[in-house]
């Protein structure tokens, strides 16, 4: 074991941005597709832009999603970003109903159905993040404040996971920002695209391991 | 609450960043990738680089460019000009662009937002218009604004979102360089007709016009400049400031 972390490459989306923000502080990353080399990672990053059908699917073909799942069952820390985020749950309903990989109870459902008609889709720019009051701070967020900035471009939104949110955000409508389940994490925005404070946002998860677990 | 975004606009020739006065007169200001790198710092929402070379080896020096930049920037950036092809998509996505923005290149090839859209998802695509009132209709420009295509502008943009692209520069080529304010009912139309983000662009010349721009068109997403930031006269962190004491959410 080493202290890697492995971005998982399954044809989605654009890994140049978050592989540079993790060189940029100083974490060691690989992006890879090879179950061998994520198994032989500290933590793991699950990207991902686009429709959750077809990622999940491209998941499943490359036999990644039992990985994920069984790596994750074993403590090791996982962060989803963006879509990557949405495939943690159980399903989503965007186009259709499609299972996701279940290691967040929950379901992804599109915006349009609670927000007013007048606010635009996708949800796109740069928006507030508010923590709950009844919850403790999670570990990837104990180094920033209440009310900062981070990016966000989504049309659907993580619903029915309360027990897992971490932060939320407001946009006519209180969505999901991030969640958590023990060692498993998933943020909605952009950590690799929300300057400082998304830097250290990803300071805080590579500097979690397995023993952190709990 | 979502904030609105103030963008600089790099217009990037042979490696160094230039700004027209109406598309003309082009001097030099500064190396790219360090005044991203400080637009970034100072509080810069998002930054374009518009890569106005005409050459292979400019072209070459932009992706290079771009390459360093999004290195070491982390916030979003969009890419635009001569930008005619999936495969100029790609190149551009590959150097770590997260938006790519079409105006010739759409006009050329009325699929290419549609393609685009489909392949990289409507919040890739960014259609950018260079707009002038001809005879008092909003007509769209190619070519950086020399050539008239005689298209009706609103109409024009409103097919460009319809066919998947998530996001609209407007730029006046009316208040362009002038200074005196960005063009408020030409963006008001524009977005009147769309429901995606419109960004403003052309004219600010003062940090009184990002504040007139917002109030009078609380829809309008973004506020673009380029050689007002570029030359100091507008600081981002005064701007942001003055947005804020006017009671428009910023990200300070």
């Amino acid at each position: 074991m080493n202290n890697r972390t492995a971005i998982i490459d399954y044809g989605v989306g654009n890994l140049f941005s978050i592989k540079s923000s993790l060189r940029a502080i100083g974490a060691q990353a690989i992006v890879t597709a090879d179950p061998d080399l994520i198994a032989d990672s500290e933590r793991m990053i699950l990207p991902g832009v686009g429709a959750f059908a077809d990622a999940a699917q491209k998941l499943r073909d490359a036999g990644l999603d039992k990985v994920i799942c069984r790596e994750a069952s074993d403590g090791k820390p996982l962060l989803g970003i963006c879509l990557g985020m949405q495939l943690l749950l159980e399903k989503s309903y965007e186009y259709g109903k499609h299972p996701g990989l279940g290691l967040i109870h929950g379901a992804v459902k599109p915006i349009r159905g609670v927000i007013p008609p007048e606010l635009k889709i996708p949800h796109i720019g740069w928006n507030e993040l508010h923590f709950p009051v009844d919850k403790p701070r999670s570990r990837i967020f104990r180094s920033i404040q209440e009310n900062d900035f981070v990016y966000f471009v989504h049309s659907y939104y993580a619903a029915d996971c309360e027990n897992a949110v971490i932060a939320t955000t407001e946009y006519g409508a209180q969505l999901t920002a991030a969640v958590q389940n023990r060692n498993v994490y998933g943020v909605q925005f952009h950590p690799e695209k929300s300057g400082e404070i998304g830097l250290s946002i990803l300071r805080e998860f590579v500097s979690l391991t397995k023993e952190d677990a709990i | 609450m979502i904030s609105k975004r103030i963008i600089p606009c790099l217009d990037v020739k042979d490696g160094r960043v230039v700004k027209g006065i109406n598309f003309e007169g082009l001097g030099d200001v500064n190396d790219p990738v360090k005044l991203a790198s400080y637009y970034s710092s100072a509080g810069a929402d998002e930054l374009v680089f518009y890569d106005i070379t005409a050459s292979a080896e400019g072209r070459k020096l932009f992706t290079d460019i771009l390459t360093k930049t999004a290195e070491t920037v982390f916030i979003p950036l969009t890419v635009g000009g001569g930008i005619n092809s999936i495969a100029d998509f790609d190149r551009v996505l590959k150097c770590g662009a997260d938006k790519v923005s079409v105006n010739s290149g759409a006009i050329r090839n009325p699929s290419l937002i549609e393609q685009a859209a489909k392949r990289y998802g409507d919040q890739c695509v960014v259609i950018s218009a260079d707009v002038k009132r001809v005879n008092g209709q909003y007509t769209v420009f190619a070519k950086g604004g020399r050539e008239n295509t005689d298209m009706e502008a609103v109409e024009w943009i409103r097919r460009c979102v319809g066919n998947g692209a998530g996001e609209v520069v407007l730029n006046s080529i009316d208040t362009d360089g002038v200074k005196n304010g960005f063009d408020l009912p030409m963006l008001d139309a524009v977005q009147q007709a769309v429901d995606v983000p419109v960004i403003a662009s052309g004219g600010a010349g003062c940090i009184a016009d990002f504040v007139t721009l917002f109030q009078k068109l609380p829809r309008i997403d973004a506020g673009l400049a380029a050689s007002i930031f570029h030359f100091g006269e507008v600081r981002i962190h005064d701007l942001k400031l003055a947005l804020r004491d006017a009671g428009i959410n910023v990200r300070l």
